[in-house]
């Protein structure tokens, strides 16, 4: 059809209408975001969410691409911290993404791998990223599977190159308090700031 | 030309050497984070040792930092897929240690919530087990019913897992309007579920043949081992607390304990079954018998007030500052306070000094015990069995850690 | 559960078997308990088990608990069971914390200390490293009685660092094999970390 049936300006508006042009990174991004593969890997309580319940008919994490649940780290992409990572466990989840492959993504799903939840004891490790890199928290006790699955979509949107902003960098804004204080850049007067060390004394004591 | 490859020099017996096999915390069949070194000849288990720990969180001591009432959504997070039983081991433990009547509305109240989460313990149970047996299926199913027992959680209480709906002296809340209806619809609709699940599995050839005379412990080494629950029962013993001991409002409901012969894990399978389709009726029978009422107990030194009183009554105030900022004292004492969880006896021990923390809590987990247990259902079997009496043993880890 | 004066009428009867094994009884909120001398709790689960009558062969559960301040300081607690007559028994027995091993002048070393020495150092050697300090509390193991003891009291010894004399295998169950310290113990901090704001600790502190 292409061939000497168009020519000049009208060959180029039909190319335009009909092939899209892009960069290699932008759609191996694409790629990676819409075929995560999971890690079956499930510590505690959260592990009844997600992944169990989250793969099942009703919350199904399969229409977001991430139908293939991998029980090998070589082969997955994604692993779900979902429970309490406990002292001993620490250095086997370590290890576990270690053998992951790049790329490679962590979601902290729910409090306790998020920063310890209500655990703050001798036994857990006081949040994930004390010994990994995390991608996404997904707060929660436990998270909802849509909240896990909002967490996936927003860990997909950060992947394909566009995360979401807050609303700090959306709006260029600040918070009341801030602007109260003197607008974001402000210095805090000697006098606050000694009495936040001396509260800071008092409450860690 | 290909090369010749020179015969092994060494005289290694390649049948009969054991090879040592860690089915390391992180494994598919996921029953939680449990490491088995296992010592294999071949395809048989001659020597297995469980390595348990990697979901301890010190729950208990974490308890003790904490008023009583404090210490309830430390303590359902314990074996996270039967929480309310959890709850109830703590809130009746710490209720027989004030003295401390519940209404009779709660009574049924708890009773209802914790034969729903019994159900829901065992739909968990068999869409897992069904999954490492192979019948992926049964999860699909088994977790559509589990999503229903939960809309019927979040409704009364709001959260789908971990509620912490029971408080000493009753429950939070009254259940809302439609509740009723719901859940009722839910248990007429729960036995016809359980017979489809039966007809999926029960005269399935390869899942006969994976269960049937697999597994066997006999009743007395059982016994010796301290196993409780459904494990117990499929051997024979009609050993089941509910009915022992009389607590909440089992005495007045009627209701039979599946009770197995062999001790396979065919029979574990079906003790379990049955008690969903048991567990149903129980919960109509609690809709029905649900007495109007108070849902709470009264006094105030221990139960918050409602809050429609704290606008009126200075005392109540002072009562509900009292109880959210310090909690409640509790005179020195100690008390061992058990019930019948979905995998055995549950059993709570609070040790009280007078003050407004527990001085220790401790939970008799029944998943703990029953795990002494695997090496005998597992050793001189292969290794696919190995894996199936995991699942028909029904472990969950973070019962087992704390 | 046995009511008091049934309590007490079983107090009598071990008296005549095992004169002074059983230190007290305490029927407190309808349970009953036996407080036991701990060199002779043997003795007493055993009468309690095989005595004809009584029969109390279920142990239901074995857990330590730390009485600090008051002395004695530790108690092990046996729950057993009668499931003929659907009847509880609570067994305590109380245990002074051993006295560190270098302070010992002439013969003033408790029983305790010296029958952990006895037991040739397998879980004071076995147990973490550097804690060659204070010997451990020690009680006889009721593992040939009750076998479901043996997980039990391998958490009582990870927890408490009570000693069972004659358990085959004493070492660490939940806490990893190489942790210094025990737990539960009520001098033992709660462990955990306090809770800081990134965002105070990078204007004030």
């Amino acid at each position: 059809m292409l061939r000497g049936d168009l020519e000049g300006e009208d060959l180029e508006r039909y190319v335009e209408e009909r092939v899209v042009t892009t960069t290699f990174e932008k759609v191996q991004n694409w790629a990676r975001a819409n075929s995560i593969f999971p890690l079956t890997f499930g510590l505690a309580c959260c592990a009844i969410e997600a992944p169990i319940s989250l793969v099942t008919a009703r919350y199904d994490l399969a229409r977001f691409g991430a139908e293939a649940l991998r029980a090998s780290p070589r082969q997955a992409d994604l692993i779900i911290l979902s429970g309490r990572v406990s002292v001993k466990m620490a250095p086997v989840v370590r290890r576990l993404y270690d053998q992951m492959l790049e790329p490679k993504w962590v979601m902290a799903m729910g409090a306790c791998s998020s920063s310890a939840g209500m655990f703050a004891n001798y036994a857990v490790v006081q949040g994930a990223d004390k010994f990994m890199p995390v991608d996404i928290y997904v707060p929660g006790c436990p998270p909802r599977p849509e909240a896990v699955l909002y967490g996936f979509t927003k860990l997909q949107r950060k992947i394909m190159g566009s995360p979401d902003q807050s609303w700090r960098q959306r709006y260029d804004a600040y918070g009341t308090e801030e602007w109260a204080r003197g607008g974001p850049r402000s210095e805090p007067s000697p006098e606050a700031a000694a009495a936040y060390r001396e509260a800071r004394e008092l409450t860690l004591a | 030309m290909a090369e010749q490859i020179a015969a092994p020099t060494e005289t290694v017996d390649r049948d009969r050497e054991i090879m040592t096999v860690n089915v390391g915390p992180h494994h598919p069949a996921t029953h939680g984070v449990l490491r088995l070194v296992v010592d294999l000849e071949g395809e048989m288990v001659r020597e297995l040792r469980p390595v348990i720990g990697y979901v301890h969180t010190g729950i208990e001591k974490s308890c003790e930092d904490k008023s009583y009432w404090k210490v309830i959504p430390f303590v359902e997070r314990m074996d996270y897929v039967s929480y309310f039983f959890q709850m109830e081991a703590y809130c009746g433990a710490v209720e027989r240690l004030i003295g401390l009547e519940i209404p009779p509305r709660a009574r049924y109240l708890r009773t209802l919530f914790l034969e729903l989460n019994r159900i829901h313990s065992h739909l968990v149970w068999l869409g897992t087990t069904a999954l490492d047996l192979g019948a992926i299926s049964m999860l699909w199913y088994c977790f559509r019913e589990r999503d229903k027992i939960l809309d019927l959680f979040e409704m009364a209480t709001g959260q789908r897992m971990h509620t912490r709906y029971f408080q000493v002296g009753g429950v939070i809340e009254d259940i809302p309007l439609g509740f009723e209806q719901k859940c009722r619809a839910f248990a007429e609709e729960m036995p016809i579920r359980v017979g489809q699940y039966e007809d999926l599995l029960d005269r399935n050839e390869v899942f006969l043949s994976r269960t049937k005379g697999v597994g066997v412990v006999p009743r007395e080494r059982l016994l010796e081992l301290g196993v409780t629950g459904p494990l117990l029962r499929a051997a024979g013993e009609p050993w089941d607390l509910r009915k022992a001991f009389d607590y909440l409002a089992y005495p007045e409901m009627d209701f039979k304990i599946p009770v197995g012969t062999v001790g396979d894990n065919y029979d574990r399978y079906r003790v379990r079954v049955a008690e969903m389709v048991e567990s149903s009726r129980i919960v109509a029978q609690c809709l029905d018998a649900l007495p109007e009422g108070p849902f709470i107990a009264d006094d105030r030194k221990y139960v918050l007030p409602p809050r429609s009183e704290l606008s009126t009554s200075m005392e109540s105030l002072i009562h509900h500052f009292k109880l959210v900022t310090e909690g409640f004292r509790v005179d020195p004492g100690e008390v061992y306070y058990s019930i019948e969880s979905p995998r055995g006896e549950l059993g709570c021990f609070v040790l009280a000094d007078g003050s407004a923390k527990p001085a220790r809590v401790h939970f008799r987990d029944p998943s703990f015990v029953n795990l002494q247990a695997f090496r005998d259902m597992a050793i001189g079997t292969y290794v696919a069995d190995m894996i199936a009496s995991l699942g028909m043993l029904d472990p969950i880890l973070g019962g087992v850690d704390r | 559960m046995p009511d008091a004066p049934g309590l007490e009428l079983i107090r009598g009867e071990i008296e005549r078997d095992h004169p002074a094994a059983v230190l007290a009884t305490s029927f407190d909120r309808a349970q009953a308990a036996l407080v036991v001398d701990p060199a002779r709790v043997l003795d007493v689960l055993r009468w309690l088990k095989e005595q004809p009558g009584h029969r109390y062969d279920f142990l239901s559960s074995l857990h330590a608990a730390d009485y600090l301040p008051a002395q004695p300081r530790f108690a092990v607690h046996y729950e057993l069971i009668n499931r003929e007559r659907v009847e509880r028994i609570r067994v305590k027995a109380m245990l002074e914390d051993a006295p560190p091993a270098g302070d010992a002048v002439g013969g003033t070393m408790s029983e305790e200390a010296l029958a952990t020495g006895r037991h040739g150092g397998s879980p004071a050697a076995a147990g973490p490293a550097g804690h060659d300090g204070p010997s451990l509390p020690s009680i006889d193991s009721c593992v040939e009685l009750f076998p479901t003891a043996h997980a039990q009291e391998r958490e009582a010894f990870d927890f408490f660092g009570i000693v069972f004399r004659g358990h085959p295998a004493l070492t660490r169950i939940l806490m990893p094999d190489d942790y210094v310290g025990w737990p539960q113990r009520r001098d033992f901090p709660i462990g955990g970390e306090p809770v800081t704001f990134t965002y105070s600790e990078r204007r004030y502190g």
